[in-house]
């Protein structure tokens, strides 16, 4: 019962984007890049759900708006596990995972306040290594943060 | 960014700091010159360092060049709260080099990103200085004759020593064996030790300092253990003397082996090292004038050796 329900729960976007596959600790931050509480569009948001990956996963469907990749870019570094599914007229027409480019551009903000880019206008630059759980390198102070512990601009 | 600039020791391949000190060499054999005959180099020191800006300031006027800059940030427009980029900006106009040293760091990485004029980096902050590490190199090579194969023990403060980092990440390349020799809270830093595993670099840790650690070095690289690093003073009232150099500790050590220290030295060396033939520390320093010269010619594409 509780199965088909959830997929219905799916499948009931018109069209949209379903993200699905977030680590629950990331949920909530991933629904504020998303600028979702700033929407009227109808959203909806599961927390601490199984996973047929295990851990606990949360999921956000968001009715009648497609993401732009910047967008999508900056979840994947919080959430690199999420996948992405667009919905046009009831189908899933593409599912892929975020990606996580090999260079964050104005993405991340550097943890070190000594860092140059936290004193003058400019753009942040981080370099990402080990992608399935990524860790970033300030370009500018060599720096190191962990994807998981970014702060998102 | 403009290809000339230096602004960390890491973006050296072994050959470009093996022509880098070839060029060292011949500075020191020759240290007049007018090589920068109708050359402006721009020192701008955002942050103090006199010892640092004298020593690039004489390496350009013996090379012929002249200099134009200021030596603290409260004399500049920066107290005026103009951006770092509006100031390399517009000194791009009047110079044919920066050499610069900020406190904010990545300040010289992102210098090089808004002007199209070499930029050299002479420290920004606690992350790059690379014309220490290429004098360091330069000492090692000038005493040992050779930069392969050496025993180099690392004495003090390993975890935020950046002079140690950027020795190690440039030695790198020369089949080194290091010896470290901290207390547990400074310990070389696991990124570190890591690159030495994964590049098979023989390294080992100590936390006493002892003479069969100094009797096996060719050379000694001292450190400065410093107050403010440690959580603890009781703890920095335990370890600052463990890590002090004493003449009677030099009674077995190699006659070839070097002293080196980044200076200034407060008391981990003590005074009577000095007078020990192995002490390097003041020549070191004095080796800076020679890496300068070749660090600013390599910056404006000047060959002395064509």
């Amino acid at each position: 019962m509780n199965e088909k329900k959830t997929s219905l729960a799916v499948a009931a976007l018109r069209g949209g984007t379903v993200i699905d596959h977030i680590p629950s600790e990331a949920l909530f931050r991933v629904a504020h890049i998303l600028g979702i509480e700033n929407m009227s569009n109808a959203v909806t948001i599961g927390y601490n759900l199984p996973s047929a990956r295990g851990a606990r996963k949360g999921i956000i469907k968001v009715d009648g708006v497609e993401f732009d990749h910047q967008t999508l870019n900056r979840i994947a570094v919080i959430a690199p596990t999420a996948t992405v599914n667009i919905i046009r007229d009831y189908e899933v027409v593409s599912k892929h995972p975020v990606e996580l480019p090999d260079t964050l551009i104005g993405i991340v903000k550097c943890p070190n306040p000594k860092c140059i880019t936290n004193n003058e206008p400019m753009a942040t630059r981080f370099d990402v290594s080990e992608h399935d759980k990524p860790t970033l390198r300030c370009h500018y102070c060599n720096h190191t943060v962990a994807g998981a512990d970014a702060e998102i601009i | 960014m403009n290809s000339h600039s230096l602004v960390a020791i890491d973006d050296l391949s072994r050959n470009d700091i093996l022509a880098m000190l070839e060029r060292a060499r011949y500075f020191e054999q020759h240290p007049n010159s007018h090589l920068l005959d109708g050359k402006v180099v721009a020192t701008l020191f955002f942050e103090p360092s006199t010892r640092t800006r004298l020593s690039f300031e004489t390496a350009v006027n013996r090379l012929g060049g002249r200099v134009i800059g200021f030596s603290d940030a409260s004399t500049s427009s920066t107290s005026k709260g103009e951006t770092l980029k509006d100031t390399i900006k517009m000194v791009s106009n009047y110079a044919d080099l920066i050499v610069m040293r900020h406190h904010l760091e990545g300040a010289a990485q992102y210098a090089t990103e808004v002007t199209d004029i070499p930029i050299v980096n002479a420290g920004d902050g606690a992350n790059q200085h690379p014309s220490q590490t290429s004098l360091d190199l330069y000492s090692l090579q000038k005493t040992q004759g050779k930069l392969d194969g050496l025993t180099i023990t690392m004495v003090g403060d390993l975890k935020y020593g950046r002079t140690v980092h950027s020795l190690l990440m440039a030695l790198r390349f020369f089949s080194p064996k290091f010896n470290f020799v901290s207390s547990p809270e400074l310990r070389m830093p696991r990124e570190y030790r890591m690159l030495c595993d994964r590049l098979g670099i023989e390294y080992h840790e100590y936390t006493d300092f002892t003479t069969s650690v100094i009797n096996e070095s060719d050379i000694l690289y001292m450190t400065r253990v410093q107050r403010e690093r440690f959580s603890d003073i009781m703890e920095y009232e335990r370890v600052k003397n463990l890590y002090t150099l004493r003449r009677s500790m030099l009674a077995s050590a190699k006659p070839t082996m070097k002293i080196l220290h980044p200076l200034p030295r407060v008391n981990e060396i003590a005074q009577d090292v000095d007078d020990d033939p192995r002490a390097y520390y003041f020549q070191q320093a004095g080796n800076g004038l020679f890496a300068r010269q070749a660090i600013i010619t390599k910056a404006l594409g000047i060959d002395p050796l064509k």
